[in-house]
C-alpha cells in the first residue's frame, strides 16, 4: 500500500468517526425521548438510554386521563390548521397572482409593506394582539388564533407565491389571450395548475405551523380545554412537583411523527424554495 | 383646452370635492353620481361621528379615568386612522374620476352608461380587489398591531397607569430618556444587548460552521451511507422546535438530566447547565447547534455540489495543497452563496425568542438587574417586561429599538435577492 493510498485510508476512518460522533449528537436526543415514552414511571432519568420495563401505558393515558385530554388538543389544533392552512393559502394566492401578473399603483409599496411586516418578530405585537382581540371579543377562540395566524402568515406567503409565479413564464399567458382566454380562465386553467406544488407546500406548512406554535396559543387561548396541542403538552411537564415526562415524551411522539412526514417528504421542495428566494441576481 | 375650458373642468372636479358624485352627476352620469352622493351622504351621518369620536380618542387617550378605557381609544384610534386614509383614498378617487369625467364632458364626448364605467372601473380596479381581502387582514392583524406596540413606547403605560382604573397619557420621548437616564435600567439595558449581540453572532457562527463541516465530510467522494447520513442530520432540523426545546430542558436538568449523567460516568463533576449564567449560556449555544446545524448543512451541500469539478482539476493540476484549496476555492464559493442568507439566520436568532424562552426562560435570575435573568435577550426581557412587570412602555420602546438595526439589516439584504429586483 502506498503511503498516499493509507493516509486516504485514515481520512477516511477519521472521517466515519466524526460523522458517528455527530449522529449521536443529532440522534441521541431525539432517541431518549422516543425511548422514555415506552419506560415505566414518570421520570426523563433513566441509567440506560433503552427502558428495562416497556409499556405503552403512556400513550394510553393520553386518551384516557381526563385532566390531560390530549384528544381534545388535537382536535382543536386540527381545526385551528385547517382554517389557517385553508385561508393563508387562498388570500396569499389572491395576493401573490395580483403581485406577479398585474401592474398597478402601489404595486410596489405593498409588497415593500408585507416585506417589512413580516420582519417584525410576532412576540413584538403579542400585547396588541392580545388587546385587539379582546375589543372584537375573540380573545379566548380558535377563530381569533387563526386569524393572527393568517395575518402572520399571508405577508410570507404572498412573497413566496409571487417568487414562485415569476418564475411561470409569461408568454403562456399571453398565447393564452391571443387565443381568447379571459383573465379569469388563464388563472384558472393556467396558472393555478402550474402552481399546484408551491400551493400544496404552502398549504401544508400553514397546516403544519399551529402545531409548532407556543406562544401565540399561550397568549390568546386562556381556557384550558381550548389549548391546542403545544400548550397542553407543555402542561404535562410544566408543574413544579408533578412532571410527567413520560407522558409528555409519549404526546410528543405522536404529534412529531405526522410532522416529520410532511417534513421529509417536502423537504426537496421547501429547501429549494428557501434558497431560490435568496441567490443572488 | 382653452382657458375656459380648463376652468370649466376645475368647476366640475371642485363640485366632486365639495360632495362625492356631483361632478359625475353634471356631466351625465347620473346613476354613477348618485351612489356616489349616496355614499357621501352615508359617511357624514354614520361612519364621521364615529372617526371624530376615534381621532379624539387618538389625541387625549381619554380624559376621565374611570369611563375612558385608554388602550381600547388607542386601538379605536388606530383602526380609525386607517379607515380615514382608506376613505380618504376613495375620495381622491372620486375626485380623479370627476376630472377626467369633465374632460370627457368639455369634449362633447356622451358620459359612459353605468354599465360602462363599471366595466371600466373593473378594468383599472380588478387588482385592488383581489388583494383588497388579504390586504385588510394584513392590515388589521398585523399592521396595526405593530403600530400600537410602536404607539405604546410614546405612552406611559405601566402598572400604575393601566386603564380602565387609570389613564394612560402621552409623554413623547421620556421613555427612552428614562431607558438610558436612570442608571439601573440603562445597565441593565446595556448588559442584555452585550449578550444579545454575542449570542446573535456566536450562535450564527458556530451553528454555520458545524454545518458547513458536516457538509465537507458529507461531501467526500467514495464515502458510504451518505443518505442515511443526511437523513439521520435532518432529524432535529424536522422535529417541532418547541418539542426539541422542552425535551433540552430535561436533558440538561442538573440532578436527573441524561447529559450529566453521561459527564458522571467519566467522573466528572455535575455542571449547573440551567442555573449558572456562563453554563446557561453555554448550554444555549449548544442547543442552536443542534437545532440549527442541519439546515445549514443542506444549504453548504447545495453550494458545494454546484462547484464545478474542473476548478478542483485545475487546482490539483497546479500543484494546490488540500488547504490551499479549501481556504481558497471551496470556503469563498460556499460564503459568497450563503452570506445573504447568513444575515438573514443573523437577524433571527437575534430575536430568537422560542429557544430562550422555552430552554431558559431567560434565566437564571440575575439580582439588580430590571427584571432581566442572564441569558435574555432584548426581545424576551421586553416579554418580561410586558407581562411580568406591567412596564408596557418600556418594553415598546425596547422593541421599537430592536426593530430598527433588525429592518435596516432585512431589507439591505432583501433589496439584493432575485425575487425583489424582479419586482
Amino acid at each position: 500500500m502506498t503511503a498516499r493510498k493509507l493516509s486516504n485510508v485514515v481520512k477516511l476512518c477519521l472521517t466515519y468517526l466524526a460523522l458517528l460522533a455527530a449522529f449521536l449528537f443529532a440522534v441521541i436526543p431525539v432517541a431518549w425521548i422516543v425511548m422514555s415514552s415506552f419506560r415505566v414511571g414518570n421520570s426523563l432519568y433513566s441509567t440506560s438510554l433503552l427502558p428495562k420495563h416497556w409499556t405503552l401505558q403512556h400513550y394510553a393515558s393520553l386518551f384516557l386521563d381526563p385532566r390531560y385530554p390530549f384528544f381534545r388538543w388535537t382536535a382543536n389544533t386540527l381545526k385551528v390548521s385547517a382554517m389557517t392552512s385553508s385561508a393563508t393559502v387562498i388570500l396569499a394566492t389572491m395576493c401573490g397572482y395580483v403581485f406577479s401578473r398585474f401592474r398597478f399603483w402601489g404595486r410596489r409599496y405593498g409588497l415593500m409593506t408585507f416585506l417589512i411586516i413580516q420582519m417584525f418578530p410576532g412576540s413584538m405585537s403579542m400585547v396588541a394582539i392580545y388587546v385587539l382581540l379582546n375589543l372584537v371579543g375573540l380573545l379566548d377562540t380558535h377563530v381569533g388564533l387563526a386569524l393572527v395566524y393568517v395575518g402572520g402568515g399571508v405577508p410570507f406567503t404572498t412573497w413566496l407565491l409571487k417568487g414562485y409565479l415569476d418564475s411561470i413564464d409569461k408568454s403562456l399567458d399571453e398565447a393564452a389571450l391571443v387565443d381568447g382566454a379571459t383573465r379569469g380562465q388563464i388563472f384558472w386553467r393556467i396558472t393555478l395548475p402550474l402552481a399546484r406544488p408551491i400551493l400544496a407546500s404552502v398549504a401544508l406548512f400553514s397546516f403544519i405551523g399551529p402545531f409548532n406554535d407556543y406562544l401565540l396559543s399561550r397568549i390568546v387561548i386562556t381556557t384550558a380545554e381550548k389549548n391546542t396541542i403545544a400548550v397542553g403538552l407543555h402542561a404535562f411537564i410544566a408543574g413544579n412537583y408533578d412532571q410527567r415526562w413520560t407522558q409528555f415524551a409519549a404526546g410528543s411522539v405522536l404529534v412529531s411523527i405526522p410532522i416529520l412526514l410532511v417534513f421529509f417528504l417536502l423537504e426537496k421542495h421547501f429547501i429549494s424554495g428557501l434558497t431560490a428566494g435568496a441567490t443572488k441576481a | 383646452m382653452s382657458r375656459g375650458g380648463r376652468l370649466k373642468r376645475g368647476a366640475i372636479t371642485s363640485l366632486s370635492v365639495l360632495c362625492m358624485g356631483l361632478g359625475q352627476f353634471v356631466t351625465g352620469e347620473y346613476v354613477k353620481g348618485t351612489l356616489f352622493a349616496a355614499v357621501h351622504v352615508l359617511l357624514l351621518v354614520f361612519v364621521v361621528p364615529l372617526l371624530r369620536h376615534s381621532w379624539w380618542g387618538l389625541i387625549t387617550l381619554g380624559t376621565e379615568a374611570g369611563r375612558d378605557h385608554s388602550t381600547f381609544l388607542l386601538v379605536q384610534g388606530l383602526l380609525g386612522l386607517i379607515v380615514t386614509v382608506l376613505l380618504g383614498l376613495l375620495y381622491i378617487g372620486n375626485i380623479k374620476d370627476a376630472h377626467t369625467q369633465a374632460k370627457r364632458f368639455l369634449e362633447g364626448k356622451r358620459a359612459d352608461s353605468f354599465l360602462q364605467s363599471l366595466k371600466r372601473f373593473w378594468i383599472s380596479g380588478e387588482a385592488y380587489l383581489w388583494l383588497s381581502p388579504g390586504t385588510l387582514l394584513v392590515l388589521f392583524v398585523a399592521v396595526l398591531p405593530v403600530f400600537f406596540g410602536m404607539s405604546l413606547a410614546f405612552t406611559s403605560y405601566d402598572l400604575y397607569h393601566s386603564p380602565p382604573a387609570n389613564l394612560v397619557r402621552w409623554v413623547g420621548l421620556q421613555n427612552f430618556s428614562d431607558l438610558f437616564g436612570i442608571k439601573s435600567w440603562r445597565g441593565t439595558m446595556f448588559s442584555v444587548l452585550k449578550w444579545n449581540i454575542v449570542w446573535a453572532v456566536v450562535s450564527t457562527i458556530t451553528a454555520f460552521a458545524f454545518g458547513f463541516g458536516i457538509a465537507l465530510l458529507l461531501n467526500q467522494k467514495n464515502l458510504r451511507f451518505r443518505t442515511f447520513f443526511r437523513t439521520a442530520f435532518i432529524l432535529p432540523w424536522a422535529m417541532p422546535s418547541f418539542i426539541s426545546a422542552l425535551v433540552w430542558t430535561g436533558l440538561l436538568n442538573t440532578s436527573f438530566g441524561v447529559v450529566n449523567q453521561v459527564l458522571g460516568s467519566f467522573g466528572l463533576q455535575p455542571i449547573p447547565w440551567l442555573s449558572n449564567v456562563m453554563w446557561a449560556r453555554v448550554a444555549l449555544i449548544i442547543v442552536n447547534i443542534w437545532m440549527g446545524f442541519p439546515f445549514q448543512m443542506v444549504l453548504c451541500l447545495g453550494v458545494l455540489q454546484s462547484i464545478p469539478q474542473d476548478l478542483y482539476e485545475a487546482a490539483r493540476v497546479d500543484g494546490a495543497t488540500d488547504a490551499q484549496t479549501f481556504w481558497h476555492l471551496t470556503l469563498p464559493s460556499v460564503l459568497y452563496s450563503v452570506a445573504p442568507l447568513l444575515v438573514l439566520q443573523l437577524g433571527g436568532n437575534f430575536n430568537n425568542f422560542g429557544l430562550i424562552y422555552l430552554l431558559t426562560g431567560g434565566g437564571p435570575t440575575v439580582f439588580g438587574n430590571r427584571g432581566a435573568g442572564g441569558t435574555d435577550l432584548l426581545i424576551s426581557w421586553m416579554y418580561k417586561l410586558t407581562f411580568n412587570l406591567h412596564k408596557f412602555n418600556y418594553a415598546a420602546a425596547v422593541g421599537l429599538m430592536i426593530f430598527i438595526p433588525v429592518a435596516l439589516i432585512s431589507i439591505h439584504n432583501l433589496r439584493q435577492t432575485r425575487s425583489f429586483k424582479e419586482g
